[in-house]
């Protein structure tokens, strides 16, 4: 079964804990100046953002229909069955078509490395594989973050925004967004307000499809593309083939 | 003349020098010491010109072998040999190129084992390797005439129509591809760029820019090997390329049509006047000078109308990797004087070795080598007998 996130900003305090977990699991440098950081960057794979005193976590949302993966041209992303979208930096050439590709702008690269990485949540698949949380959802003392079964998690979160619709947005971002991710929203702000791109703007399409529809037709293009320009070749050289042998004949006759 | 020379000489070197000074940066100091990119502007200069732009300006190579050898029209057999090098040139340097932008160059095989076919970037990499691979095996009959090895351009020759055939169908699936590219961010590139129709604009301002860079690289060669200039054949080509602009101009007042979008083009902004220098370089000036037939008939407004076709649609695709995301990402990226001396140290050498092929291989027919030396004939009409200049390479 796939696993996801279910970050409720109204039970968020902003404490960070998450961030920290996260550093501790994923061995990053963890201490007052990275907390003071607020973009996601190579070294800091979730942050915790604060505008008008409400909270909203940002992290690699692991989409169900990854653009990362499917514009990889070695395959270095892909989507477990798990749920987390993983990265295999052994693949890797660095073109960074991940990084415009991806709507929700996750992977970060080090800039300064000699031979750089994509750094991104990846959802800790380690932990998942061994039957436990993530290491952001373990940490959170007060369940914002919330680990679990993907349609557990969706079911939940409906059952929060009925029972509580004056708290809620009437929404559950994440749930129908780019054909839906395994990271679900739930907050009392917008989630637009706090950098995440609107849901009108990225539509409920997948994107891998934007690609897919001219890459699909490929592989009937070639052998179709291939007779025709075959075909014009031999209409342009058999016309000169024939005016040869015309002229010969000519040739022939008059002398 | 002399002067003059010794000036080039100097920029050239100092083009090369930064350039590997910057080189230097690159390697040894990681990507971000080297440019302005970040995570908010991941692609940059070497993207939107070294690889989209330097693809589309290479795209001589399979306009002039698809009407010589495919349409079989023998006229503009001349600009053959010229207009294939220049690809060759261009695949090869915008390879190198690409090993600055990679990360990981070192990984740049990879490509051929973990292959992802979901992956435009995928499929553009598997094209252009193998029609470099093409236009080497087109550009091997100059070096074979060269050092008169017969046996071998007749293998070439008997595997000359696949190789045609190959070239132009690979360069079809690339240059289309680059367009299809950026059909995955319809949410962070601008409207005015965004279009589902980018592959075939992308193909379509190929052979255009396949066309225009053929008259200029005529002109230019014309003037700097002291050559006699084949006006017949340019002025046949600048009919096709008015043709080829109207075709391109009519997509894309259609993709804005159909999108809705006539309205905001015209309106104030940002991009629109970013919009506006596009267009009116590729497409209002040219068409505008091509439709005069004076113009048309002279090598001057040709080549006029053949630098504004390039500039304009080097702007288009500038607009679609840099300028477009700019709205998106909140700030302007530009790029640092260390990119710049990258992309343009890979330029000069692109003329420095076009210069010493013309000298040393048989690619014009009066340029160099005696006639009585050349084994496939490439008649192109009356060879003027024009003092050569030894200073090709500059």
């Amino acid at each position: 079964m796939s696993k996801a996130l279910l970050y409720d900003a109204t039970m968020c305090i902003g404490c960070k804990q998450c961030e920290a977990g996260c550093a501790q699991q994923n061995k990053l440098r963890y201490d007052d100046a990275v907390a003071a950081e607020s973009v996601q960057s190579a070294h800091k794979y979730t942050v915790v953002l604060t505008k008008d005193d409400k909270f909203m976590r940002r992290l690699c949302m692991h989409c169900e229909h990854p653009a990362c993966a499917s514009v990889c041209p070695v395959g270095a992303l892909h989507k477990t069955k798990e749920g987390p979208v993983v990265y295999d930096v052994w693949k890797c050439i660095g073109c960074r078509y991940c990084m415009v590709a991806c709507a929700f702008a996750q992977p970060k690269y080090e800039w300064q490395a000699l031979n750089p990485r994509i750094r991104k949540c990846i959802m800790c698949p380690d932990r998942i594989a061994a039957g436990k949380q993530t290491a952001c959802a373990e940490i959170c003392p007060t369940g914002a973050t919330k680990f679990g079964e993907r349609d557990d998690l969706i079911k939940e979160a409906q059952d929060r925004v009925r029972q509580n619709p004056s708290t809620y947005l009437p929404r559950i971002y994440g749930l129908n967004e780019v054909g839906g991710t395994s990271v679900f929203i739930l907050s009392s702000k917008n989630v637009e307000e706090y950098g995440y791109p609107a849901s009108a703007k990225v539509g409920d399409t997948p994107m891998p499809e934007y690609t897919g529809r001219v890459m699909e037709r490929i592989p009937d293009f070639i052998p179709v593309w291939t007779l025709v320009l075959g075909g014009i070749y031999w209409v342009s050289h058999r016309r000169e083939e024939v005016a040869a042998a015309e002229a010969e004949e000519k040739d022939g006759r008059e002398r | 003349m002399k002067f003059k020379l010794t000036f080039w000489r100097v920029v050239f070197i100092v083009i090369m020098g930064l350039g590997l000074y910057s080189t230097f940066i690159r390697f040894f100091y990681g990507l971000g010491a080297v440019s302005n990119m970040n995570d908010q502007f991941p692609w940059g200069l070497w993207i939107g010109f070294d690889l989209l732009c330097g693809v589309m300006l290479a795209a001589g190579g399979f306009c002039m072998v698809g009407a010589v050898y495919l349409f079989n029209v023998e006229r503009l057999h001349s600009v053959v040999r010229p207009a294939v090098l220049t690809a060759f040139l261009g695949y090869v340097l915008f390879i190198v190129g690409l090993l600055f932008d990679l990360g990981r160059p070192w990984y740049i095989w990879h490509q051929l084992i973990y292959m992802n076919p979901h992956s435009v970037m995928f499929e553009v990499g598997i094209c252009v390797m193998s029609y470099t691979t093409v236009l080497f095996f087109e550009f091997l009959p100059n070096v074979f005439e060269r050092f008169n090895l017969k046996t071998p351009i007749k293998w070439i020759k008997k595997i000359y129509p696949v190789l045609i055939i190959l070239g132009i169908l690979l360069s079809t699936l690339h240059q289309s591809s680059l367009g299809s590219l950026y059909l995955i961010m319809p949410s962070k590139l601008h409207p005015f760029w965004y279009t589902p129709a980018l592959p075939f604009l992308f193909f379509g301002s190929a052979i255009a820019v396949g066309l225009a860079m053929t008259i200029f690289e005529s002109t230019q060669s014309a003037k700097a090997f002291g050559r006699h200039l084949e006006l017949p054949v340019l002025v046949e080509l600048g009919g096709a390329l008015l043709v080829a602009l109207w075709v391109n101009a009519l997509l894309r007042f259609e993709d804005y049509f159909h999108r809705g979008l006539l309205g905001q083009i015209i309106k104030p902004s940002y991009e629109a006047y970013f919009l506006w220098l596009e267009l009116a370089l590729a497409f209002v000036i040219p068409i505008t000078l091509l439709s005069f037939k004076k113009v048309r008939l002279s090598p001057g407004g040709l080549y006029l109308a053949s630098v504004c076709t390039v500039l304009g649609f080097i702007t288009n695709r500038l607009n679609i990797a840099l300028i477009g995301f700019e709205t998106y990402v909140g700030h302007h990226y530009i790029p640092k004087w260390t990119e710049f001396s990258v992309t343009l140290m890979i330029v000069a050498a692109g003329f420095a070795l076009f210069g010493l092929a013309v000298r040393y291989l048989p690619i014009f027919p009066d340029v160099r080598v005696p006639v009585k030396e050349r084994l496939i004939t490439t008649e192109t009409g009356p060879v003027v007998a024009t003092p050569v200049l030894g200073h090709a390479g500059d």
